[in-house]
């Protein structure tokens, strides 16, 4: 589903190298999950995946389903099926929340030759879904992620990805600002999008997390590169280790 | 040595291009008008509120030409209830127009309402030579001495559907002076709409005596033909617990000039004044606003937002006034631009001079860019560049045309801009 080879990447604006020679491939159906030290560059990732300025790819390639990723717009990507949750939502003053959500589904169904989906069908698809993760038609109403707290932020950008049924879900630290039960409305979310035709890279520093939503396989990145994959156990490890014995162990 | 050449006074050579009726109830308030034309002389680029803006093409005898815009849209308010009043380059269209009787409110055309006792004699060019102190308004006083037409309209009671002044432009060369009063007894209650751009050159006054407890509504578009020119002038006089909203949008036009005299001389009276604009090239627009505070409990709302780009120029001079005695005063003034790039300019000139010292006043303004992060994001939501760029042009303005207390209309405000940006970009 999502194959990155030697992804090599620098920013534009500086002499900075922050993935260096990163590969990693997310078969459909399966759940991938990233730990690793902060500013090891997971964000950043998740950042050239979805098309951000300001990040030059020296080398490598990055592709979903067989099309090259770095070669499409951000709205290309989107609609190809590529979707990341922020760990940073933003707030947009002035447009509304279903505004933005319907302008966003239609626009990929457009992209992709689809029908676009009615007012009525849209209401009634929204309303469930929100229900589902405890958002109330006030926060629906309201400027995207204004006035949101943390945690609402990330509910949010999960009831995004419900309505936009990506193929391939990456998710940056959703799980941080949580409390403990709207981690789980989160992860019931996630879960309730696990299939077959679809792959998920979970970004997560913690365990808890990984609890609710099962990972397949866990990586663990250090300075721009994956310098571990193992099973769900390895993520049990850093949370009671740390990083220390397994970065000492690769250098 | 040949002695200089005589110069002609500009004032001069303006006035003498312009005749007065020979008669009539307005002749003693133009004659007054025209007094003080002579002894301001027209605008100057070297005085204090035309720094900004170039006087010039205003002044001058002969207005410059501009073409006529043609599109194929319905005209904006086309779809809402109104009474329509049609002018066209500056001339009444009476089979355009509407029958104008309607209940509760009489509208007459100032050309040609005889009766000497007339009710407009009393507002006809007072609030006009109001608002020329402290600040001078030129162009506001060679209106009042020589509009060859516009509106009188007294409104009584709450008139069924709102009066909507259109102003068609057909000719490349006219050269329009049209003057409008707005009396609202106490209580009633107007919405006054007007679009078009009127005109090659449109000179455009109304003064508003808006009565205890009455509420005037006032959302204006302004035409779209790119060369148009225009000068505008309100002046309002607010009684106690009385409202007034006024919300312009313009879009196009080479040089316009909007300003707005609001006085709040009743306890508890309220005044919005809002607006929108998106520029491109060569479009210069100026908001100049000078509200004062001259009762207790009043609230005022200058919301001003321009969008600007390809060297566009936009200018904000915005003045609350509070006088002494004037307690309780809650005044808000917000000016902002958005740059959509490195060639437009904003120019501001916020100014708050306060004689009370219950006052609650705020006031803030601010130039940027396009959020690159919200750009990002929903384009990562699968939203093209082009559409979500519009959406953010679009809740920048928000603030702007939230100041239309109707829904209906604010739609059709909304629904314009989204269309007309999403033109600009095809
Ligand atoms: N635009 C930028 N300008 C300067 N430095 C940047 C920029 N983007 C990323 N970096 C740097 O690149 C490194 C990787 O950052 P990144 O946000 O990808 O880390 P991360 O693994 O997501 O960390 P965290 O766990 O704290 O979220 C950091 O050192 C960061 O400071
Ligand atoms: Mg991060």
């Amino acid at each position: 589903m999502l194959s990155i080879k030697n992804l090599n990447v620098k920013l534009e604006e500086e002499d900075k190298q922050i993935l260096k020679g990163v590969d990693l491939e997310v078969e459909a159906g399966k759940v991938h999950a990233i730990m690793g030290p902060n500013g090891s560059g997971k964000s950043t990732l998740s950042y050239v995946l979805s098309g951000k300025d300001g990040y030059e790819v020296t080398e490598g390639s990055a592709t979903l389903e067989g099309e090259d990723l770095l070669e499409m717009e951000p709205e290309e990507r989107a609609a190809a099926g590529l979707f990341l949750a922020f760990q940073y939502p933003v707030e947009i003053p002035g447009v509304g929340n279903m505004t933005f959500l319907r302008t966003a589904v239609n626009a990929q169904r457009k992209a992709r030759g689809e029908e676009e989906m009615s007012a009525a069908d849209f209401l009634k698809v929204i309303r469930a879904k929100a229900k589902e993760l405890k958002i109330d038609a006030d926060m629906l109403k309201r400027p995207v992620n204004v006035g949101f707290s943390g945690g609402e932020k990330k509910r949010n950008e999960i009831l995004q990805m419900a309505m936009l049924e990506p193929k391939m879900c990456i998710l940056d630290e959703t799980d941080s600002g949580l409390d403990v039960d709207a981690m789980k409305l989160v992860a019931e979310g996630v879960n309730a999008l696990r299939s077959a035709g679809r792959g998920f890279l979970v970004i997560t520093h913690y365990q808890r997390l990984l609890d609710h939503i099962k990972p397949d396989v866990v990586h663990i990145m250090a300075d721009g590169r994956i310098v571990k994959t193992g099973g769900p156990e390895l993520a049990l490890e850093v949370e009671n280790n740390g990083y220390a014995d397994i970065l000492a162990e690769v250098a | 040595m040949a002695a200089p050449a005589l110069q002609e006074n500009p004032t001069e050579a303006r006035i003498a291009s312009h005749a007065m009726p020979a008669k009539g109830w307005s002749l003693n308030a133009r004659e007054g008008a025209l007094a003080r034309l002579r002894a301001m002389g027209l605008p100057q680029r070297r005085d204090e509120y035309w720094k900004f803006t170039r006087p010039d093409t205003l002044t001058q005898v002969v207005a410059p030409t501009a073409a006529v815009f043609h599109n194929d849209e319905a005209p904006l308010f086309d779809g809402i209830e109104r009474l329509k009043v049609v002018f066209v380059d500056g001339v009444f269209d009476a089979e355009a127009s509407d029958d104008l009787t309607l209940e509760g409110i009489s509208i007459e055309r100032l050309a040609t309402a005889e009766s000497d006792l007339h009710w407009a004699r009393d507002l006809y060019g007072t609030l006009e030579a109001r608002g020329q102190h402290p600040v001078e308004r030129p162009l506001a006083a060679l209106n009042t001495a020589f509009a060859t037409d516009g509106v009188l309209i007294n409104v009584t009671d709450k008139p069924s559907k709102p009066i909507s002044l259109i102003y068609r432009h057909e000719s490349e060369t006219s050269d329009a002076i049209l003057h409008h009063c707005i009396k609202l007894e106490a209580g009633a209650e107007l919405t006054l709409l007007e679009n078009g751009p009127a005109a090659a050159r449109f000179n455009k006054s109304m003064e508003v005596e808006v009565a205890d407890g009455a509420t005037f509504h006032h959302v204006r578009a302004q035409g779209r033909d790119h060369e148009r020119r225009a000068a505008t002038h309100i002046f309002a006089r607010l009684g106690k617990g009385s409202q007034f909203k006024s919300f312009t949008l313009t879009v196009n036009g080479q040089l316009t000039r909007n300003e707005c005299v609001i006085e709040l001389t009743g306890d508890d009276a309220s005044a919005h004044v809002a607006g929108a604009c998106v520029g491109d090239g060569a479009f210069h627009h100026d908001d100049t606003v000078f509200v004062t505070h001259d009762a207790v409990n009043c609230e005022s709302r200058q919301v001003f937002k321009k969008v600007l780009r390809n060297g566009a120029t936009g200018v904000f001079q915005g003045k609350i006034l509070v006088k002494e005695g004037a307690q309780k005063t809650d005044g808000y003034q917000i000016s902002q631009s958005l740059l959509l790039d490195g060639d437009s300019q904003f120019l501001a000139k916020p100014e708050l001079e306060i004689y009370a010292d219950d006052v609650a006043c705020s006031h803030g303004s601010t130039s940027g860019a396009i959020d690159e992060d919200a750009l990002f994001y929903l384009r990562a939501r699968g939203v093209p560049k082009g559409d979500a760029t519009d959406m953010l042009t679009l809740s920048f303005l928000a603030e702007a045309v939230e100041e239309i207390d109707s829904e209906e209309l604010r739609d059709e405000v909304n629904g314009r801009m989204s269309s007309w940006l999403k033109r600009r970009r095809d």
